[in-house]
């Protein structure tokens, strides 16, 4: 299986609008895959779509050689993706550790008697929950502020703790909403050197960006979308010369 | 959240010897209670004593659904009746069935928790202010039940209440008889009062543990952030089923405590204002914090019973009564929770985090 996630014909209508139309694409195992296109050009919806926060109106996904049920986001983390947010979404009152701990909750299984009674299993789980949290946060970079409140991070790491609470699910396919958006340069760099670790350590990733040097500098292949449609797919210098996404970006007229 | 404790509490817990000192020192006190208040304050008080710890598993209930898993539930009162009716319609002679104690207490729980099933599937997708007035609705449709379900059929005695339901009793041996041992006399209240201590210890215990758990922070998750909930993979229906269920189940065990030591009950017992009293133990308390809402549920139980006080001791050295004392009741009360909205946000005792959270 060389394919990872397949999305074929992914339409999605609100009300009058299209969002998406006929989207397809595939991703590669262990490749760095950018969705690019301009505001409004259907990217987050098309993460919506694909982590089960909203209903396709058309097209299915096959994922990891099987058709991917999509009923609820929970159970898409389940079958192996996870995803982060473009307006960071962590639990702010909870320490950096706490939010990636809760990462594990899809992958673990102690339910109320196991942890009142304080069983072997519960326990053991619990101490395997906590060492896995506390080494995602060092791998991010963030160890050292594992017991500060989330809300309390400085904002480069809110989004690399984002990221390690994705992780901390065992996704094989992490999708990324514009993980640079509003970064320095530097924060930027330390970034892209996390992202290609990810993947060189197994995880396959999708990503969403603005940041037109860093997919250029990261990505294996680009899809770029606009209006809801895919207009070019390909390597990421191939996909830059093309003039339906120059015009995309700079306006038909120009074309 | 526990690792936040603070530094001192983490070393004191380190010397053993002194912690297992503390405890038994705390022991020994929780154990003479009863006969010091006895002895002193005299034996009403071990009663209000014996009520404050029936709040207090109330209160921690409560706090499991609205201090963690952040749902604000203001009909939280329905589960303690519905825990109160399965106790006293199986052990009085309402219908002629006296059921045993090991049946009954398992048996309320159940029910609460179906009942808090119940209210939980329709009101899932409900948060805030919509969440509140739907449960509101539900604790005042499980009253207005009560209250009219003597005809055709009389189940429950409509306002008349069930009378005569039966102590807490294991073949002869019932709380509700004086017993002497060891030149100590156990009046029932003293007897209700280590049933209830050890109930109330064991919820504390049971809230702890799930609070510093997989599922607790599945709960506090929740509270912070549903979406990115879901996204993790958090199963937020059953997850929020569990906490209405968990809190329910806090509520039936001490409806039943309620009915039996009561020995009477009827829907007047259950009305919206002890659902917000409820509430108010934890929030003045601090919500998600389990010492906290037990420092709640003590104070609001015991400090309207010390304003009794108020009333004769304005005659005795005014020679009248000026202010009644029922009516300067709710006028403190008031004025205490306006004065820690403003001073104290988070509560009296609040977890750490939320202390932080406030402050910053």
């Amino acid at each position: 299986m060389k394919n990872l996630l397949e999305a074929r014909a992914i339409t999605k209508r609100f009300g009058g609008l299209e969002a998406l139309t006929d989207v397809a694409l595939t991703i590669a195992r262990g490749e760095i895959y950018g969705l690019i296109g301009p505001n409004g050009a259907g990217k987050t919806t098309f993460f919506n779509v694909l982590t089960g926060f909203y209903h396709a109106d058309g097209g299915d996904f096959l994922f990891d050689g099987a058709p991917l049920k999509i009923t609820a986001p929970h159970e898409v983390a389940a079958a192996g993706i996870a995803r982060t947010f473009q307006n960071i979404r962590l639990f702010g009152n909870m320490t950096a550790l706490e939010n990636v701990m809760v990462g594990r909750h899809v992958r673990t299984v102690a339910g109320v008697f196991g942890a009142v009674l304080r069983t072997r299993h519960a326990r053991d789980e619990e101490r395997a929950i906590h060492t896995r949290a506390r080494d995602l946060l060092e791998y991010v970079g963030v160890g050292a502020r594992q017991h500060d409140l989330a809300s309390s991070l400085p904002y480069g790491d809110q989004r690399r703790l984002e990221i390690a609470r994705a992780l901390a699910t065992d996704p094989k396919l992490l999708a990324l909403d514009e993980p640079a958006a509003g970064m320095n340069a530097t924060e930027t760099a330390t970034l892209k050197q996390l992202l290609e670790r990810i993947r060189a350590d197994g995880t396959t990733i999708l990503l969403i960006e603005h940041d037109v040097k860093l997919v250029m500098g990261l990505c294996d292949r680009v899809a770029v979308l606009d209006y809801g449609r895919k207009i070019a797919e390909g390597a990421p210098a191939s996909v830059q010369r093309d003039a339906a996404v120059i015009a995309a970006y700079l306006g038909g007229a120009l074309v | 959240m526990n690792n936040l404790a603070g530094g001192h509490w983490a070393r004191f817990r380190h010397d053993r010897r002194t912690l297992w000192a503390a405890y038994a020192l705390i022991a020994f006190a929780l154990v003479a209670l009863p006969f010091v208040v006895d002895a002193t304050l005299g034996r009403t008080w071990v009663r209000i004593i014996d009520v404050a710890l029936l709040f207090t598993m109330l209160a921690l209930g409560l706090n499991i659904v609205v201090g963690y898993a952040g749902l604000l539930d203001l009909g939280y009162v329905a589960f303690f009746a519905v825990g109160a009716y399965c106790y006293a319609l199986l052990a009085s002679p309402q219908h002629a069935i006296h059921a045993p104690l090991l049946v009954l207490l398992p048996l309320g729980a159940l029910v609460a928790a179906g009942f808090g099933v119940l209210l939980g599937a329709p009101t899932l997708k409900l948060r805030g202010d919509y969440l509140a007035i739907v449960t509101l609705g539900f604790g005042e449709i499980i009253r207005i039940f009560l209250n009219n379900l003597n005809r055709p059929y009389n189940l429950t005695n409509g306002p008349q209440g069930i009378t005569l339901v039966d102590p807490l009793h294991i073949g002869d041996f019932a709380l509700s008889k004086t017993y002497t041992l060891g030149g100590l006399t156990f009046a029932p209240v003293h007897n209700y009062y280590f049933v209830f201590l050890a109930c109330a210890v064991l919820i504390m215990l049971v809230s702890v543990r799930l609070e510093d758990s997989r599922i607790g922070r599945a709960w506090i998750a929740i509270r912070e952030d549903e979406t990115a909930a879901r996204a993790m993979g958090i199963n937020t229906r059953n997850i929020k089923l569990l906490a209405f269920a968990m809190g329910a189940t806090f509520g039936g065990i001490s409806g039943g405590l309620f009915a039996a030591f009561q020995g009477f009950i009827s829907p007047e017992s259950f009305t919206l204002l002890d659902s917000i009293m409820i509430l108010c133990m934890v929030v003045l308390g601090g919500m998600g914090h389990v010492p906290g809402v037990v420092l709640g549920a003590i104070l609001l139980t015991a400090l309207p019973e010390a304003l009794r006080y108020v009333g004769p001791l304005q005659s005795d050295w005014f020679g009248r009564v000026f202010i009644d004392p029922s009516d300067l009741r709710m006028l403190l009360f008031g004025l205490a929770l306006v004065l820690m909205m403003l001073f104290r946000p988070a509560g009296l005792w609040p977890s750490k985090v939320r202390k932080r959270e406030l402050s910053t």
